[in-house]
C-alpha cells in the first residue's frame, strides 16, 4: 500500500469522521464545562437532528444541505425544551442525578425516533457518489462540505465565545460559576444559550454522519463513546481541544482497521478514553478534570 | 387448562423478577451504598451468562469449551468473570468523578456486546450458545420451572441476607460515609479508593450471577437476548423506583417494574401487527418517562433508605427540596 492509498482510504475518511465527532464533542465539552455533568443523551439528540433533516428533505423536497439549518434550529429547540422539562428541577441535586436523567432521556428520544421514522436504514439521497480526483487524492463533495461546515461552525462559536458579551458570560460561568453569578450574569440565559449551541452542533454531527453514511436509529448512541473520548482527549471545557480530540479519535478509528478486525473499530475510542483517564485526565490542552 | 397457564405464567414472571432483583441488589451495592454510577449492567450480566454457559455446556468443537462442569461451578465462574471485568475499570475510573465511570461502563458494555457478536470461537457469534443445562431440568416442564424458581429464590434470599447484613455492619456504614462525605471518610483514615473498588466488584459479581441464573433458565443465549440499553435501564429504574440504599426497595422495585413491563407487553400484543411494533418503542418511552417522574417527585423511592433516629425526618426534608 502506498502513501496515496493510506491517505485516500484511511486518513481522509478519518478526518471526515473526526469532524463529525468534533461537532458533537464541542457540545459535550460545553455542557460539561458550564452545567458540570456528562450528558449521555447527546448521541441520541444527534440522531434526532439527522432525522429532522430527513423529514425536511422528504416533505419539502429540498437538498440535504438546505435541510441542515432546519435540523440545527429544530434540535436546538428540542434541547432547550428537554432542559426545561427534565433537567431544570434537578439542578440543586447532586450532578450525577442529572446524568442518570439524561440516560433516560437518551432512551426516550430514541424511542420517539423509532416510532416516527421506524428502525430501517434510510438515506438522504440515493445513488453512489464517485469521489473526485485531486492530484491523486480522492475526495467526495460531501466530505468537503463536512470538514468545511465543521470549521465554519466551530470557528463561529469560538468567535462568539471570545468576542460577544454572552459568549464571555458563558466562559465566565465555566471558569467560576459563583463569581459569574456575583457579577450579575443571568444564569438562566447562559444555560439556554448553552443548550441551543450544544443542540445545534449535535444536529450538525448527526446530519453529517447521515450525509456521509446512512441514517439509523442507533447511530447516535454509537457516537456517544467517541464523542466523549474526543472531549476528554482534548481537555474538558476546551472547544479547540474537542476539535483536536475529535480528529484524532476519527483518524485513529479508521487507522485501527489496519491492525484490528474492523468489528472492533469502536473499541479504539474506548481505549483512547481509558488511556487518557489513566495518563492525563486533563487532556491534551489542559482542560478541567472536574 | 386456563388455570395451569396462569400458574405457568406466574412462575415464569416470578423467576424473572428474582433474577432482576439480584441485578438490582448488585446495583444497590454500587449506587445505593457507594454512589457509583454503573451504566453497563447489561455487560456484566452478559459476561456472567456466557461464562456460565461455556463452563456448563458439553464439549462443542466450534468454540471454546464447553467444559461440562457442574452448574454451581458455572455460577461461581460467572461471578468471578464479572468481577474480573469490573476490576480494571474500577481501578481506572473510580478515583475520578462519577460521570467518567458512567461513560466508561457504557463503553465496557458496548465492547462486551462487540466481542459477543464477533467472536465465533468464544461465543458462537450470532447463533449463540444453546443446550445450557438447567438444574433439575430432567423433571417435567412444570416441575422443572417450579424447581428452578425455588433455586433462584433461594439464591436471592442468600444474596439479600448477605447484602443486608453488610448494610448494618461497619462496612455498610463506612460505605455510606464515603458516599455522603468523601473528605470526612478519608480524614477518618478510610481507604476511599480501595473501598469503592470493593463495592464496584461485589456489585458486578452479583450482576454476573444474575446473568448465570438467566442463562440456565433460558437454556440458551444469543447476542439478541441482551439489549444493552433496555437491560441496563430496567435495572436502574427498578432500583430508583424501589428506593436506592434499601435492599427491600431494590427487590420491590424489581417486582413492580417487571410486572408493569410485562403486563404492558401483553396489552400491546393485542394490537394489530403494524401498531404492535411501534407500541414496543412507546413502552420504552414510558419507562424513560417513569424515571424522570420518579426522580422529580419521589427521588427517595417507594422504600427510602433506612436511617436511625431523628435523622430520618431531617433527611427526607432536605431531599424533597
Amino acid at each position: 500500500m502506498d502513501l496515496f492509498d493510506l491517505i485516500n482510504f484511511y486518513v481522509i475518511p478519518g478526518i471526515v469522521l473526526g469532524s463529525i465527532y468534533a461537532l458533537g464533542a464541542v457540545g459535550i465539552t460545553l455542557i460539561f464545562a458550564i452545567m458540570r455533568y456528562a450528558h449521555l443523551a447527546h448521541g441520541d439528540l444527534a440522531t434526532l437532528g439527522a432525522f429532522i433533516a430527513l423529514a425536511a428533505v422528504t416533505s419539502l423536497g429540498i437538498s440535504p444541505m438546505a435541510a441542515l439549518p432546519i435540523a440545527i434550529i429544530g434540535t436546538a429547540g428540542v434541547a432547550v425544551g428537554i432542559d426545561k422539562l427534565f433537567y431544570e428541577h434537578l439542578r440543586e441535586r447532586p450532578k450525577i442525578v442529572t446524568v442518570m436523567a439524561s440516560l433516560g432521556i437518551a432512551l426516550m428520544v430514541r424511542s420517539v425516533i423509532q416510532v416516527v421514522w421506524g428502525v430501517d436504514t434510510q438515506t438522504y439521497s440515493r445513488g453512489i457518489v464517485r469521489p473526485e480526483d485531486y492530484f491523486g487524492f480522492r475526495i467526495r463533495d460531501r466530505e468537503f462540505y463536512t470538514v468545511i461546515a465543521m470549521l465554519v461552525l466551530v470557528g463561529g462559536l469560538q468567535l462568539f465565545l471570545t468576542r460577544s458579551k454572552w459568549g464571555k458570560a458563558m466562559r465566565a460561568m465555566s471558569d467560576n460559576p459563583n463569581l459569574a453569578l456575583l457579577s450579575g450574569i443571568d444564569n438562566k440565559k447562559v444555560v439556554i444559550l448553552t443548550w441551543m449551541i450544544a443542540g445545534g452542533l449535535c444536529a450538525a454531527a448527526g446530519f453529517f454522519l447521515g450525509f456521509n453514511t446512512e441514517l439509523k436509529s442507533m447511530m447516535g448512541w454509537h457516537m456517544l463513546l467517541p464523542m466523549f473520548a474526543a472531549a476528554i482527549l482534548g481537555g474538558v471545557g476546551r472547544v479547540e481541544g474537542a476539535v483536536l480530540g475529535g480528529l484524532i479519535v476519527g483518524i485513529a478509528e479508521e487507522l485501527s482497521v489496519l491492525v484490528l478486525p474492523s468489528e472492533y473499530k469502536a473499541a479504539m475510542a474506548f481505549a483512547i478514553l481509558l488511556f487518557m483517564l489513566l495518563v492525563r485526565p486533563t487532556g491534551l490542552l489542559r482542560g478541567k478534570v472536574l | 387448562m386456563e388455570f395451569l397457564g396462569l400458574v405457568n405464567y406466574g412462575v415464569f414472571m416470578a423467576t424473572f423478577i428474582a433474577i432482576y432483583a439480584l441485578l438490582a441488589l448488585g446495583l444497590n451495592i454500587q449506587w445505593g451504598y457507594a454512589g457509583l454510577f454503573n451504566a453497563g449492567i447489561a455487560g456484566f450480566f452478559a459476561v456472567g451468562a456466557y461464562t456460565s454457559a461455556i463452563l456448563s455446556t458439553p464439549d462443542d468443537p466450534g468454540r471454546i469449551g464447553g467444559f461440562d462442569l457442574h452448574f454451581l461451578l458455572g455460577w461461581i465462574g460467572a461471578m468471578l468473570a464479572a468481577a474480573l471485568v469490573a476490576w480494571p475499570i474500577g481501578k481506572i475510573c473510580l478515583r475520578f468523578r462519577s460521570d467518567y465511570l458512567a461513560i466508561a461502563s457504557i463503553g465496557v458494555a458496548e465492547i462486551i456486546r462487540l466481542v459477543i457478536k464477533s467472536e465465533p470461537g468464544l461465543t458462537n457469534s450470532a447463533r449463540g450458545i444453546s443446550g445450557v443445562p438447567r438444574p433439575m431440568g430432567d423433571l417435567g416442564y412444570m416441575e422443572s420451572q417450579i424447581a428452578y424458581l425455588i433455586m433462584v429464590l433461594a439464591v436471592l434470599l442468600v444474596a439479600y441476607l448477605l447484602v443486608e447484613r453488610q448494610f448494618n455492619a461497619p462496612w455498610g456504614r463506612m460505605m455510606r460515609a464515603i458516599r455522603d462525605n468523601e473528605g470526612a471518610a478519608n480524614a477518618m483514615g478510610k481507604d476511599v479508593e480501595f473501598r469503592r473498588l470493593e463495592a464496584f466488584i461485589f456489585g458486578s459479581a452479583l450482576m454476573g450471577l444474575g446473568g448465570a441464573l438467566f442463562v440456565h433458565f433460558n437454556r440458551s443465549i444469543t447476542p439478541e437476548a441482551i439489549d444493552p440499553m433496555v437491560a441496563t435501564f430496567l435495572v436502574w429504574i427498578m432500583l430508583i423506583l424501589g428506593g436506592s440504599g434499601n435492599n427491600r426497595g431494590a427487590i420491590l422495585g424489581a417486582a413492580v417494574v417487571w410486572i408493569i413491563w410485562s403486563v404492558s407487553e401483553i396489552a400491546t400484543d393485542q394490537l394489530p401487527a403494524e401498531y404492535a411494533i411501534k407500541a414496543k418503542y412507546i413502552r420504552l418511552f414510558l419507562i424513560g418517562l417513569m424515571l424522570q417522574l420518579v426522580l422529580r417527585f419521589r427521588p427517595e423511592g417507594l422504600l427510602p433508605e433506612p436511617l436511625r433516629g431523628d435523622l430520618r425526618t431531617a433527611k427526607s426534608g432536605s431531599d424533597r427540596k
